[in-house]
């Protein structure tokens, strides 16, 4: 199984030597998803993640609606950060510059599913207001800035961390879930014991490490 | 009379920031920034500096212009004030200490939406005096602070038998070094064990008290 995997990215990667940047932004998002997952290694968007995580069904709505601002919001960010703030030199504006992005994102998505479609409004309404306050968005779009991502990497690697927030949360949801039922010293239940949980899926998740040495 | 009656408010909101309803342990807001800067008590001295500076500046500026700011676009005027005192940390850091801003990455614009700092504009800046306010964000941070340097040593000296960057006795050559606890698991685990003594102090204390 292992082989396999590696010899198919070998052949990936050479197909994909054509466009290198292509390539590279898929190792970006494969890397966002496992070896560098947004949650369990750089610790954003933790607040929903503990408080949100009780039911696998919430999670999952959630976790979609992750997926969709952050990889929106990332690629708006990085042409408005590099079109806008650099030419003018403003870059130490861009953390109002975001935030006010990922604001009037969320609000102009919230209008649109309320207006076309109802039943995803029904879904993602109410996850969307929580959205803005969520590190994970702001976080993607100031790690882009940070590690100097060209616009398609950008889209991979936000793509990539929001799929990885997805998974994390869903995980958790699942394991507590099952935890529901058991007896946990009392000053350890609740947060205490997500943490503890959180903690085992990121020793689990370093186990990654290591996937894309090919790269 | 009056001044008595207005230490004794001082005390409550100081009590209620640093125990009785700690950021860390008891909301259970700010994590994300409690988990990444840990690794090193440097970084987190910083870290903690800057959030004490932003969120009691932020606090009392939202209280001040409580009166002023229309009710449905609060918010977003909360994030921006909160904003501001961030690019002010951000460009300090940066110009005089470079090598820290690289360290902490993007975690310093993170405080804008650290929930410790808007639960606090939203919670109680919005309807209290902006003096009140200023003391309740600074012990908030406070609270914030002391949980996290107990985090910090702790994972700085198990992990790197080091405190400040200063050799510690036993741990620095005898000590088989906890290499997880500067990286990310070791974050949870610390802060997982962290919360669970200080809750369960908390708890006896209270069936004390009935």
């Amino acid at each position: 199984m292992d082989f396999k995997v590696g010899s198919d990215f070998k052949r990936g990667k050479r197909q994909m030597n054509e466009n290198p940047q292509i390539w590279q932004a898929f190792v970006v998002c494969v890397s966002a998803v496992f070896t560098n997952n947004i949650l369990l290694t750089y610790f954003l968007g933790m607040c929903p993640f503990l408080a949100v995580s009780r039911e696998i069904k919430t999670s999952v709505g959630l976790g979609w609606a992750v997926i969709f601002v952050l990889t929106c919001t990332s690629a708006i960010n990085w042409v408005t950060y590099h079109y806008v703030l650099v030419p003018f030199g403003l870059e130490f504006f861009r953390f109002i510059l975001f935030i006010i992005t990922i604001a009037a994102f969320v609000q102009f998505v919230e209008m649109v599913l309320d207006r076309y479609s109802q039943p995803l409004y029904q879904k993602l309404g109410i996850f969307l207001p929580l959205i803005t306050v969520n590190c994970a968005i702001l976080g993607a779009s100031l790690f882009m800035v940070i590690r100097d991502y060209t616009f398609i990497v950008t889209v991979g690697y936000a793509l990539g961390s929001g799929i990885g927030w997805f998974l994390a949360i869903v995980a958790m949801a699942g394991i507590r879930h099952k935890l529901a039922n058991q007896r946990i010293p009392r000053g350890l239940q609740g947060p205490g014991i997500t943490l503890i949980i959180a903690g085992m899926m990121a020793l689990a998740f370093i186990g990654f490490t290591g996937i894309l040495q090919g790269s | 009379m009056a001044v008595v009656s207005k230490k004794s408010e001082a005390g409550k909101i100081i009590a209620e920031g640093l125990w009785n309803n700690n950021p860390i342990f008891k909301q259970v807001l700010g994590i994300c920034s409690a988990l990444a800067v840990t690794n090193l008590v440097l970084n987190t001295i910083v870290m903690c500096g800057a959030l004490v500076f932003t969120l009691s500046l932020s606090a009392a500026t939202v209280s001040i212009l409580r009166n002023f700011t229309p009710r449905n676009i609060r918010m977003m005027v909360e994030t921006l004030i909160i904003a501001f005192y961030v690019i002010i940390v951000d460009v300090i850091l940066k110009a005089y200490w470079p090598q820290m801003s690289d360290n902490l990455g993007p975690y310093v614009g993170l405080i804008i939406t650290n929930c410790i700092v808007m639960g606090r504009c939203e919670a109680y800046g919005n309807a209290n005096p902006p003096l009140r306010a200023f003391i309740d964000g600074f012990f908030n941070a406070l609270g914030y602070s002391f949980v996290l340097l107990t985090i910090a040593a702790f994972r700085e000296i198990l992990g790197m038998g080091t405190f400040l960057g200063i050799a510690v006795p036993y741990f620095s050559t005898g000590w088989d070094k906890w290499i997880v606890m500067v990286m990310p698991p070791g974050a949870f685990f610390m802060l997982a064990i962290v919360t669970w003594i200080l809750r369960s102090v908390q708890i006896s204390r209270e069936e004390k008290d009935k």
